[in-house]
């Protein structure tokens, strides 16, 4: 047990002592925290459209207004040739081009109906869809409009009409910053634990310095303890400061649910963590081989921890692999209890998986390391 | 010279693969003694070494190393001896005292015993004035002297040095004998490897490894009698001549 | 001449004896391909929703049958209190809750008005708008067909099309995203960790004080890297083109051209960074914390550019995948050629002229 406190001792000096890194762990996750939730946005907005109106009436020009009063459209363009406006795609300057044909406003009163001719910048699916959908939306509402205007108003609506109330809870106000900051937070926590837990014992390798350990009566736990404690405790701040410092004073973010419940699972999760960074650390002889494995595994824990894309949306092999990540469960989780307030008892099943997660990692990483080859 | 055998192998061996590292070395180290342990680069001296030490499992072949089992009580082994690598063995970014604390802290030493061994330690270096200073930024021989120190500040009964003179000037490989010297007269056996051949003449035995193989084994002047050499370099240069391997 | 190639040649041993770095040059790419190309999406899929049918009706069973014919939900038929709904969103179980009140059919027929509520976890506003949205289109979708019947008048038909990606494949978008993304990323990693290394070890003093240029073994360590560039580019190339179906509608040259203007690049950013930092792990945490995720948000590819607050939107103007992105995208998809790129092309260059001249101004004062 004394040998530990030594152990604790040393590593918490070097670390100190090592200004430059230690302000770079603690300055690069607190930056990208404050400016990446600010960049993340998938809320589809400022569509730029070109207009391309042949008509030139007052039909055409009130459905131009209603497409940009709606608020979803940029309006970048407004010619009378759809050769030129496809210019506009190749330029990336428009997203759609809607083109309103000649005797648009005639050939509907007469005739009771017309055609609009729209075309969608695809390269973006889902910009595609959803942009393409709200214009529709106009332009039915649009249709709605002109059809009252000519028919007789009955005293009843003369058609069934579905009245749609929608509400939303937990984040009335839809602001996507509530839900990007703590997944980013968690990001950014897990790839300091992970590299530096990882690379610092490689470094030991590389010098040399673990020999000297090896040869004396230190026990392997200990060691292994000494090496893990340090940096769960700098995850601990880190993730303390973005969530009090950066969340909370700078997007006002609080926490619904328990700060127990969220740091009880960080603790674990943390240990998890660490306990990757170790066995890559073991299997790893030098700096650049650790950093290559823990660069390559990070990338992928990040996709596919639900934190860009959502889990539920992967074909089934793909959900497997998001089980397996450590990462899902804490966004997951940092996501319900920061949000939504989820106490312990509503997720059990995270918590299991992150403690089994936890020892199964520290168990194969202390096996793996071995003192006498 | 005590006859208490602290170092005893049989035969040992190890092998990566086919090729074979250490060949079957049999020998015997007693108490007190300065055994020197040399060979060409590449003979097969650090990985014997790494085995005595507990750092690497051998393939065959038997040793006990203070009254313990080279395969089964590796732990036991190390809390008897002391260590100092080839590649540097202090932590550069920790001063003098904090490598002294650590390193006496982790063999078991109580607070006062830490504090007292490391006064005298660093009175007796003259490092007075370093002893805050980080170990990185001392010149290499001051290092060198400091880890072996260091190694032996729990008085192991045995102390395995592989080249712990490389690059230093020959005035402080002298100091550094000298304190090698002292080790041993208060009963602390020293095992070093090293292939300068003219601190072989400070050992009480040497052992020559060439190809894995122990090729002589007795005083410096028994072997120079035997060779009829006039130094142990000449020594060296027969036995080695024939020597396929060379380097680590 | 020959001094140059043998730097060359002792740089690509170090770099293929190292199987664990190997996986990473290749094998991430190849792994990113794989997620962004099968596995992530932007689409909304499976999402688990709650239908509270208090109604049991005719109408609600036609709004629930076409709820599940959509891919986008997952259904779930439970009658819910509110807190048994609001728990069921803490648990991570459901997404959405939709309630048809009692009479639904009856209000419909008789006073042709009725309600349906839509209740939407927000947490993620993104999921619940559109959520929100697919059902609110499902439900007017009903209503259409109840409104059939009465006369249809001044309709207005649009007609859509999809230019550049007809079928809205993923891949379009992602690809060309990766590409940038693992060029720039393991380009100026792999660099600057290993100058740093000789740094670091003192072998740097080796080549310094030697009869070589320095400059030029820099420089060969830096050529391995953009020749398993290229061959990490060509591999993607095959992947995305053979599975996911990515065009390639533009010139092929030009795309090694513009590939490897950014691959030179990003080398001079690892150049750069090796300068600048004494330890391998000072070099790592830059390359990999401080770039990772920056480079991810501001290529483009995952979140738009447009959306974000103009200052952000200037930072993306220096980070270099974001200019390559919009090149490759020219390139592959719209079958673009060089008249649309040269200024794409120009900044990067500049960026790249730029960068190196910083290293060689910092890489002389230490030598002075």
């Amino acid at each position: 047990m004394r040998t530990l406190k030594y152990l604790l001792r040393k590593e918490f000096r070097q670390i100190f002592r090592n200004t430059t890194i230690l302000r770079m762990i603690i300055a690069m996750p607190i930056i990208q925290l404050l400016v990446m939730p600010l960049a993340a946005d998938f809320e589809i907005k400022n569509i730029n459209i070109a207009v391309v109106d042949q008509d030139k009436s007052s039909y055409s020009r009130h459905l131009i207004d209603k497409i940009i009063a709606s608020g979803y459209f940029k309006l970048t363009d407004y010619s009378d040739s759809y050769y030129n406006s496809f210019k506009q795609f190749e330029k990336d300057k428009a997203d759609l081009i809607i083109e309103i044909p000649t005797r648009f406003e005639a050939d509907l009163i007469r005739n009771n109906t017309n055609n609009l001719f729209v075309a969608v910048n695809a390269i973006n699916g889902t910009k595609a869809t959803v942009g393409s959908a709200y214009l529709n939306n106009i332009i039915s509402d649009y249709n709605g409009e002109v059809r009252l205007k000519w028919n007789t108003p009955a005293r009843f609506s003369a058609t069934p009409t579905i009245e749609i109330t929608s509400l939303n809870w937990f984040n009335p106000f839809l602001n996507y910053q509530f839900y990007m900051v703590p997944g980013i937070l968690v990001v950014l926590v897990t790839m300091v634990g992970a590299y530096m837990c990882a690379l610092n014992i490689v470094k030991e390798k590389e010098v040399g310095t673990i020999e000297q350990i090896n040869v004396t009566p230190v026990r392997k736990v200990y060691f292994i303890l000494g090496k893990l404690i340090p940096f769960w405790v700098i995850g601990m701040f880190v993730f303390s400061l973005g969530l009090f410092g950066v969340a909370r004073l700078v997007y006002q973010i609080v926490p619904l649910g328990s700060l127990f419940t969220l740091y009880l699972f960080l603790s674990i999760y943390l240990i998890a963590l660490l306990g990757i960074g170790l066995l890559i650390s073991t299997y790893s002889s030098n700096q650049q081989q650790a950093m290559s494995v823990a660069f390559f595994f990070m990338m992928i824990f990040m996709l596919m921890s639900g934190l860009f894309t959502s889990v539920d949306s992967m074909p089934q092999w793909a959900k497997w692999i998001a089980a397996c990540n450590p990462v899902t469960y804490f966004i997951d989780v940092v996501r319900l209890v920061i949000l939504k307030g989820s106490a312990v008892s509503q997720i059990k099943t995270q918590f299991l998986v992150i403690s089994g997660m936890a020892i199964f990692f520290n168990t194969w990483a202390i096996l793996n390391y071995r003192k006498t080859t | 010279m005590n006859t208490e055998i602290v170092i005893t192998t049989n035969k040992l061996t190890k092998k990566f693969g086919d090729f074979i590292a250490t060949n079957e070395i049999t020998f015997d180290v007693h108490k007190g003694e300065i055994f020197g342990f040399l060979g060409a680069n590449g003979a097969g001296k650090t990985t014997a070494m790494r085995m005595l030490c507990g750092l690497s499992t051998p393939t065959s072949g038997t040793a006990k190393i203070a009254g313990h089992d080279i395969y089964t009580d590796t732990e036991k082994i190390k809390s008897n001896i002391g260590y100092m690598s080839q590649k540097f063995s202090l932590y550069e970014d920790l001063t003098v005292l904090e490598n002294i604390e650590f390193f006496g802290g982790i063999y078991g030493l109580s607070d006062k015993e830490i504090r007292l061994k490391s006064e005298s330690l660093i009175e007796t270096l003259g490092m007075k004035s370093e002893s805050k200073k980080l170990v990185g930024s001392l010149p290499l021989g001051w290092k060198q002297k400091l880890a072996f120190s260091v190694a032996i500040l729990h008085q192991p009964s045995i102390v395995f040095l592989d080249e712990p003179t490389g690059g230093v000037d020959p005035v402080t490989r002298r100091q550094f004998w000298d304190l090698i010297y002292e080790a041993s007269d208060s009963g602390i056996t020293v095992f070093v490897t090293t292939h300068y051949m003219d601190e072989a003449e400070y050992c009480n035995r040497i052992s020559m490894m060439v190809d894995g193989l122990i090729k002589a084994l007795d005083t410096p002047a028994n072997l120079k009698n035997q060779f009829k050499a006039a130094s142990m370099d000449e020594v060296f240069f027969q036995l080695a001549r024939g020597a396929k391997r060379k380097a680590d | 001449m020959n001094q140059f190639l043998t730097f060359v040649k002792k740089e690509f041993y170090h770099v293929f004896r190292d199987r664990k770095t190997l996986l990473l040059l290749f094998g991430m790419p190849i792994a990113q391909i794989i997620l962004f190309g099968f596995a992530l999406t932007n689409e909304i899929k499976n999402s688990n929703i709650v239908v509270c049918d208090y109604a049991k009706d005719a109408a609600s069973q036609r709004i629930i049958e076409k709820l599940e014919a959509s891919s986008s939900f997952d259904i779930e038929m439970t009658a819910m209190t509110p807190s048994q709904i609001e728990a069921a969103f803490q648990e991570g179980k459901a997404k959405l809750a939709i309630v048809i009140p009692a009479n639904f059919n009856n209000d419909l027929l008789h006073f042709n008005k009725a309600q349906i509520q839509i209740i939407a976890d927000a947490s993620d506003p993104n999921l619940a708008n559109t959520l929100t949205n697919y059902a609110s289109n499902i439900i007017r979708g009903y209503q259409q067909e109840l409104q059939q019947n009465a006369s249809l008048t001044f309709r207005i038909n649009s007609e859509v099309r999809m230019i550049y990606n007809p079928e809205l494949k993923g891949a379009t978008n992602f690809v060309p995203g990766v590409m940038a993304l693992v060029l720039l990323l393991v380009c100026v990693l792999m660099t600057s960790v290993s100058i740093v290394k000789e740094k670091e070890t003192g072998t740097m003093e080796v080549l310094l004080v030697s009869p070589f240029n320095p400059v030029l073994a820099i420089i060969a360590k830096t050529v391995p890297y953009f020749l398993l560039s290229i061959i990490n580019l060509t591999l993607i190339l095959i992947l995305s083109v053979s599975f996911m179906d990515m065009p390639l509608n533009g010139s092929i040259l030009l795309l090694y051209l513009a590939s490897s203007l950014l691959i030179i690049t990003a080398l001079s950013l690892g150049l750069l960074i090796s300068n600048s930092t004494s330890s391998q792990q000072e070099a790592m945490l830059i390359s990999l914390m401080g770039m990772l995720v920056p480079t991810m948000m501001f290529t483009g590819f995952l979140f738009p550019l447009e959306n974000m607050p103009w200052p952000l939107q200037a930072v993306a103007n220096i980070v270099p995948s974001k200019w390559y992105y919009i090149v490759v995208k020219g390139i592959m998809i719209k079958g673009l050629g060089f008249s649309a790129v040269w200024r794409e092309l120009l900044i990067l260059s500049g960026m790249t002229c730029v960068l190196l001249f910083i290293s060689f101004k910092k890489f002389k004062t230490r030598l002075a």
